[in-house]
């Protein structure tokens, strides 16, 4: 029963109050990165040393780009569970691409093809949700087990190394020195969905398609083809964590990825990306991956096993969760 | 009389919001008492109170038949005789009405077992002792709206409420489904109980209440004996003003030019051969009764449904509208009935939704305007009065008012020709009605088509140039507003079958 009235008396709307009630989350989650790197500082030997920071943006890298796409799908309230084995299956098929043992095609064409497959697998996402009209939970797990099958199948369950060393120095090389490309791709690409998000058709109607899909197919809005565009765009944001992933160490295992699905999400939801759609935050999704990752590594400096790194994983994405709706209960409370 | 509840100096305060300021209301045993307001008067959040969803601010008196109460939570307040109809209906609609209505019922169900049999027993007993004729095996989603409301309503009298609280009920239903309604308030009020009615509709507050208790902004106006004064006084008390209630058009069409054209309307389950036109600047008003198949005409004509067979003309073109996409590209804008689910973006802000349909002259190759969008934002919220500290504030935070200014200003952006407005001032103040019809008197006389479709008969006398009567899913009759009054409305709308099946609305 909120109304003008009381929304009136409510809103003083000075710019800055303004920007910190629209950034809170952003401001919460980023307080929170610092507070656990706080902690592992003191609680980790050399955990403080800057080589640390860097390294965790470096390995945040795949799984933080990943869910930079997914944080579009998440904000016309969809989901993607294919983003793990669908980067394993685009890694397999780099692997088809550049090593010397398949097609050995030149660097640029390879990339360009492994862009498409992204691409290509988003499309068919797009289109099972947006043209069959699938939900997107199911047509995502369907294209998982797909991918997953496929990258088996294409690879002969055999480790595929891809020895070809200009892909290698896309994760590994340093175009800043001291900064790890992958680390910087990350930065970039962050930009660019920022951009992409809050400055683009894309965005704007991803996240009107989230907030209310019938009004916005009402207000004359194509649904149908920017949904689908909202998966292309996330296949080739996979098809990027897949390269940052298989380049890292220049082989694919194709049994890997299982579960990389729910690790981007995590990095989503922590960043206060809302699964009901309609509320999308790219700072938030970087701080969300970085978080992750601070975990992981401070976890593992400590010499806790790596099994308890995903209890506490699981029980950050509660606290995270939680937060946001106990703020956003009160910010709506009339 | 004794006095079966009295409320006094009741006050609530949500963070930075004053909804409800030393309130008072008594309820009379036996009586039917009418609560007023415009939206936003704290009726609901007075109701709340009394029903334990909300807690008011301390120095509250809640005295039941001379006895201090403290309502703690809503159970609490069903023991003590307390129970409220809501506006939105509270049922699950894959269960069955038995399920539904001893649902979280302490006795329902032995050591974690329920017993389908026992509560369909239960509840058929329930119905017969209430003369209602409802099955307690349907499932609740097969049922229309007014018949979930029976059961919401037979649910209250199952817990042997004294005291039944009916928020807006009869906001769905159809006339004579409201006049059932009506019998069954009047079968539940004894010496020993009392009703509270909510309603906007002023003819219901007159036919069914006894007094009527008006609360303004929070505060309370007054409390009169219905027989008493004419509706027109307690509107005034609503608003602060007088309101006339028998307005005209003060616009006529000038122009003979067709805009729109719709011939050979028919969808696969209720339209059939609708065919009418719209000239620049007239205003066509859709009368009928629910499920006539009104929303349905629109929803068609915008391609928001799917139509069997029929065609289009705008300007004297034939134009192929297949998806609402293809409408807006020819310039026809819808304004739903229902402006949350159809027509707004709420967790965004005034300035995006106005431009949601125009989102094509806002960017350029994929990037977004916004300081353009943040301009025109600005020119229309100016334009159409919308009351808003600025256009940052989320539509969610805007009255029902307001929200609609904003949709009229998304068409407007778009330029649209033809504007088809259904319910424009559903939810909507008494007071900020005015201003939405001079708004569609606005719009016409800058020479658009305009088709409102309205179940208030004095809002389709008010706004329409001419009048198009629906029955059924077919056009019973068109009507100059000249020679247009309710009851020959009323007569077109009830030609041929005098019922609306159940169910009929798609």
């Amino acid at each position: 029963m909120s109304t003008s009235a009381e929304g009136t008396r409510a809103e003083s709307s000075s710019g800055l109050s303004r920007f910190l009630k629209s950034s809170i989350q952003q401001v919460f989650v980023f307080a929170a990165l610092i507070l656990i790197y706080i902690f592992f500082m003191f609680a980790a030997p050399n955990f403080a040393e800057p080589k640390i920071a860097l390294d965790i943006v470096q390995q945040a890298a795949y799984i933080g780009v990943m869910a930079l796409g997914a944080t579009f799908i998440i904000a016309t309230g969809g989901i993607d569970l294919s983003v793990g084995t669908g980067m394993t299956l685009v890694a397999v098929m780099a692997g088809v691409f550049l090593s010397g043992d398949w097609m050995n095609l030149p660097l640029g064409a390879g990339l360009v093809l492994i862009l498409l497959v992204g691409a290509v697998m988003g499309l068919l996402n797009g289109l099972n949700i947006s043209v069959l009209g699938l939900p997107p939970f199911i047509a995502t797990l369907a294209m998982m087990m797909v991918a997953r099958g496929l990258a088996l199948v294409i690879s002969g369950k055999a480790t595929i190394s891809i020895a070809n060393q200009g892909y290698v120095w896309l994760a590994n090389g340093e175009i800043i020195p001291g900064l790890k490309n992958a680390s910087l791709i990350f930065i970039l690409m962050a930009i660019v969905a920022g951009v992409l998000l809050n400055k683009t058709l894309l965005g704007r109607y991803a996240i009107a398609i989230g907030s209310n899909e019938e009004a916005t197919r009402l207000s004359g809005v194509n649904v149908k083809f920017w949904k689908t565009m909202v998966y292309v765009t996330a296949g080739v944001f996979m098809a990027l964590g897949a390269i940052l992933y298989s380049a890292r160490f220049g082989f694919v295992q194709p049994a890997e990825g299982v579960g990389f699905e729910l690790n981007v999400i995590a990095a989503v939801v922590i960043g206060g990306t809302s699964l009901s759609g309609g509320r999308a935050n790219i700072i938030g999704t970087v701080v969300g991956a970085l978080i992750m990752e601070t975990l992981k590594k401070g976890l593992q400096m400590m010499g806790i096993a790596q099994e308890w790194q995903l209890v506490v994983t699981g029980i950050v994405v509660l606290i995270a969760v939680f937060v946001d709706i106990v703020r956003r209960k009160r910010a709506s409370a009339v | 009389m004794t006095k079966l509840l009295e409320l006094k100096n009741v006050s609530k305060t949500f963070p930075g919001v004053k909804a409800l300021q030393n309130v008072q209301l008594d309820l009379h045993a036996g009586e039917v008492l009418g609560l007023c307001g415009e939206n936003g008067a704290g009726k609901s959040t007075l109701m709340k109170i009394l029903t334990g969803i909300y807690t008011p601010d301390p120095g509250a008196e809640i005295w039941l038949q001379g006895t201090k109460v403290d309502v703690r939570d809503v159970n609490h307040a069903r023991e003590l005789g307390l129970s409220i109809i809501h506006q939105e209906l509270n049922m699950v609609p894959d269960l069955t009405v038995a399920q539904n209505l001893y649902l979280g019922r302490p006795g329902s169900s032995k050591g974690g077992f329920v017993n389908d049999k026992d509560l369909n027993k239960m509840a058929g007993d329930l119905f017969d002792r209430l003369g209602m004729d409802i099955n307690p095996k349907s499932y609740i989603r097969d049922l229309s709206v007014a018949r979930q409301q029976m059961v919401e309503i037979a649910r209250a009298l199952d817990f042997d409420s004294k005291i039944l609280v009916m928020d807006e009920p009869t906001a769905a239903l159809t006339l004579q489904e409201t006049d059932a309604l009506f019998g069954m308030i009047r079968d539940f009020v004894t010496p020993e109980t009392g009703l509270i009615y909510i309603s906007h509709r002023m003819p219901e507050i007159e036919e069914i209440t006894d007094r009527v208790t008006v609360l303004r902004d929070g505060e309370y106006v007054g409390t009169v004996v219905t027989d008493d004064v004419e509706m027109r006084e307690i509107i005034s008390m609503m608003v602060g003003r007088e309101v006339s209630g028998e307005a005209r058009p003060r616009t006529t069409v000038e122009s003979d030019e067709v805009l729109l054209k719709v011939e050979g309307l028919n969808t696969k389950h209720l339209l059939r051969d609708i065919s009418f036109e719209v000239r620049k600047g007239e205003v066509l008003g859709f009368a009928g009764l629910m499920g006539a198949g009104r929303t349905e005409v629109a929803r068609a004509v915008f391609g928001a449904d799917p139509k069997q067979s029929g065609d289009t003309y705008l300007h004297g073109q034939k134009v192929n509208i297949r998806t609402a996409a293809d409408a807006v590209r020819n310039g026809i804008g819808y304004l739903s009935e229902d402006r949350k689910t159809f027509g707004l973006l709420l967790e965004q802000d005034i300035k995006q939704n106005a431009v949601m349909a125009a989102m094509k002259d806002f960017n350029i190759g994929g990037f977004i305007l916004d300081g353009k969008i943040k301009t025109v934002g600005q020119e229309m919220s100016d334009r159409l009065r919308v009351k808003t500290p600025s256009v940052n504030q989320l539509l969610g935070k805007l009255s029902g008012g307001n929200q609609q200014k904003v949709v009229i200003a998304k068409w407007l952006v778009r330029n649209c020709d033809v504007l088809i407005f259904d319910e424009p001032t559903r939810g909507i103040d008494v007071g900020a009605k005015e201003e939405i019809y001079e708004l569609i008197e606005q719009l016409s006389g800058q020479g658009k088509a305009i088709i409102v479709i309205s179940s208030e008969l004095p809002e389709v006398l008010r706004v329409s140039h001419r009048i198009a009567v629906m029955a059924n899913g077919r056009i019973t009759g068109f009507l100059d507003n000249a020679d247009a009054d309710q009851e020959n409305i009323m007569e077109l709308a009830t030609v041929g079958k005098t019922q609306v099946v159940d169910g009929a609305v798609a």
